[in-house]
């Protein structure tokens, strides 16, 4: 099914024009309205007027997180705060929050795109959609809730928490969808294991995940344990929230809604554009958004954008599954290291989480790195035979699939990931 | 069906439209707003050729039509009914619409011409009524009318309206934009220039804001309507200040 046609499935002709008026007359109001624009379109001796076709955007500005940060909290709005219905927040664990501010026109449009997510997803309005993302300043909940009850489905505002309240109102509710962060389905799927539910006595069926990266392997861990069909969706909370690409039912890749946003892929190093197909960092131009438009937004995920047609009949490009953040790969004597390869190498081993951090370090001018990897608690008291086991498999993976030596420390359950405690990734030891 | 893109137009050196995209798609309504001297009759002329391109292209139904002669634009299908009427008024209405399908009389058998004819006076019978009187003497609204009915007999596959309710009163007015939905349900596009905004979102699938010879706005009729800028400029809404 697709919410709608029209412009889903327009020619690519067609979805050109309509990008090149909608970036052109965005251009003209940012300029107009945003002092940060003009100022930086004026330092560069840019303007609007210059954007001939769509190929000039590369042209002009990027706008990053740090911009955002120096503009608390509305100083990149391009409206009066008067006009503005509703204000969502990031978090600000790494730094000072960001702000952004929907009208009533940008909250009608992430409606229609988060209903085109759901729809692409399987949901109509004959099902139970159980929410279980955080309702608060975070965009998740909040968007697919929109879209779900334009959709007409039946909507249930769980939140996040309290897992066996979860199982027991999917139960008694009659659950059919289930939308939230791919870890958390199988939060639910180990305790119904353990609680001796079978997820087959459910009514579950569909499962709508985001707002983390979420590999192959982990849908496949998802749809065997539940018995759903699982797809991705992604989204930016600074650009809009959920409702930037969403998978059809055809998991080839996730079709990036071009009629209201601009995609491109940069080299994050050189941040020239690169070619379709190749994989670099997201760069986003929101094309509709009235109270907080972005020119430019570096993204920092790491994806490639795939023109070629998709059997559901969609025309927007597909963009890969999300390959992790460029602030998390790191090179090590020239290749590259995407977090999605090391987490798609710890998902195949048994009695370690997904949870590493790479130490990148020089010794005597030659590029080292070490996995640090935590092991799961039943792993974790065995004998050091089998731990040495673990740590050489994991090693000998590496070189199979990255192509690089690493050294494998295994390090004691949660000393990584504790609750929503962020650790970095990646830590670089190389002298610069 | 219609595609401008990135069009600029210059009146001697001052440039007057900075480049403007839009598109109209077949059967559509798409309306231009903005205020005096924001380039919209202009925008127009551009499109029917009256006007020069200095940069930009211009493509109908697939075909490029930058720089061709208004009357080879009209010949491909597209019709202007110029602002402020522009009807000869010693001559009688049947002159007028007859002279509206000039372009045809030479390449068409006659009776479609008479049966299109027909048609226009089906669309105003009053037209009819007064076919043999002198066109000056018509009261503004039929002049508007005539003036559409003109045009019509060019068969336009898209339809120009350079503000047809100028200098009229509201009742004819929503008179004319009636027509004008009537004309779209007959498979004729439209492309209208508007002073009363409200009413002419309230018929048009979409709409372009242009403010100073830039488009500053598109979308949905829908949308601008609920658009606090449009409200404020263009649909006489109140500007009151709250914070800033």
């Amino acid at each position: 099914m697709i919410w709608d046609k029209r412009y889903e499935c327009m020619p690519r002709e067609e979805i050109e024009q309509l990008q090149l008026e909608r970036l052109q007359s965005t251009l003209n109001r940012v300029y107009r309205n945003v002092a940060f624009y003009r100022k930086k379109f004026d330092e560069l001796k840019i303007f609007p007027e210059e954007i001939q076709s769509l190929k000039d955007l590369a042209n002009f500005p990027f706008t990053t997180k740090e911009d955002l940060r120096h503009s608390y909290p509305y100083g990149m709005f391009a409206l009066p705060l008067r006009e503005v219905v509703r204000i969502h927040s990031s978090s600000g664990v790494t730094g000072k929050p960001t702000v952004t501010g929907y009208t009533k026109n940008d909250l009608h449009h992430w409606s229609q795109l988060t209903a085109r997510v759901l729809t692409a997803g399987g949901v109509t309005k004959d099902d139970v959609v159980q929410i279980t993302f955080r309702y608060g300043l975070f965009t998740g909940a909040f968007g697919l809730h929109q879209g779900a009850e334009l959709i007409g489905a039946s909507v249930i505002p769980m939140s996040t928490g309290n897992t066996q309240k979860q199982v027991l109102i999917m139960q008694d509710y009659k659950t059919t969808a289930l939308v939230g962060t791919p870890s958390y389905a199988l939060r639910l799927a180990k305790y119904m294991e353990e609680a001796g539910i079978d997820p087959k006595s459910l009514s579950l069926k569909l499962g709508l995940f985001g707002g983390e990266p979420f590999p192959e392997t982990m849908r496949q861990e998802i749809e065997e344990r539940l018995f759903i069909t699982a797809t991705d969706n992604y989204g930016v909370s600074e650009v809009m929230g959920p409702g930037v690409s969403a998978e059809c039912l055809h998991k080839n890749g996730l079709h990036l809604y071009e009629d209201h946003f601009i995609a491109e892929i940069i080299d994050p190093q050189t941040l020239q554009v690169l070619p379709p197909g190749a994989t670099g960092e997201l760069v986003l131009t929101t094309l509709t958004k009235e109270a907080f438009p972005l020119i430019r937004y570096r993204t920092r995920d790491i994806t490639a954008l795939d023109y070629s047609p998709c059997p559901c009949g969609r025309t927007l490009v597909r963009m890969k599954k999300v390959l992790g953040r460029t602030d998390d790969i790191v090179i090590i004597k020239g290749v590259k290291v995407f977090p999605s390869q090391v987490e798609a190498i710890l998902m195949e081993m048994e009695g370690v989480e997904p949870h590493y951090q790479l130490i990148a370090d020089r010794q005597e001018g030659i590029d080292t790195l070490e996995v640090r990897v935590e092991v799961n608690e039943k792993v974790f008291s065995d004998e050091i035979k089998n731990l040495q086991n673990i740590a050489a498999k994991i090693e000998r993976r590496f070189r199979e699939i990255i192509g690089v030596s690493a050294k494998v420390k295994l390090v004691a359950p949660e000393s990584l990931q504790k609750g929503a405690e962020k650790i970095p990734k990646v830590v670089d030891r190389r002298p610069k | 069906m219609l595609r401008v893109e990135s069009v600029s137009a210059y009146y001697g050196s001052m440039p007057v439209l900075r480049n403007v995209s839009l598109h109209v798609s077949p059967g559509e309504i798409v309306t231009l707003l903005g205020a005096n001297g924001a380039g919209k009759s202009t925008l127009l002329k551009v499109i029917s050729g009256l006007c020069p391109v200095a940069k930009g292209k211009l493509v109908f139904n697939g075909q490029n039509i930058t720089g061709l002669f208004p009357e080879q634009i009209l010949r491909l299908g597209v019709g202007q009914v110029p602002e402020g009427r522009q009807i000869f008024a010693p001559l009688s209405v049947l002159d007028n619409l007859i002279l509206g399908a000039y372009v045809r009389f030479l390449q068409e058998d006659k009776k479609n011409i008479w049966r299109d004819l027909e048609n226009v006076f089906e669309l105003f019978p009053i037209l009819k009524e007064r076919a043999k009187q002198r066109a000056g003497t018509l009261s503004g609204g039929e002049q508007q009318m005539l003036a559409i009915g003109r045009t019509l007999m060019a068969k336009p596959k898209l339809l120009l309206l350079d503000e047809p309710s100028m200098g009229l009163a509201p009742r004819i007015t929503n008179d004319i934009l009636r027509t004008i939905k009537i004309l779209r349900e007959k498979s004729t596009t439209i492309l209208l220039v508007e002073q009363n905004a409200q009413a002419a979102l309230k018929i048009a699938d979409r709409g372009y804001v242009l403010e100073t010879g830039r488009i500053i706005l598109e979308g949905e009729s829908h949308d601008l309507l609920n658009n606090k800028e449009v409200q404020r400029a263009y649909l006489g809404k109140e500007y009151r200040e709250i914070w800033e």
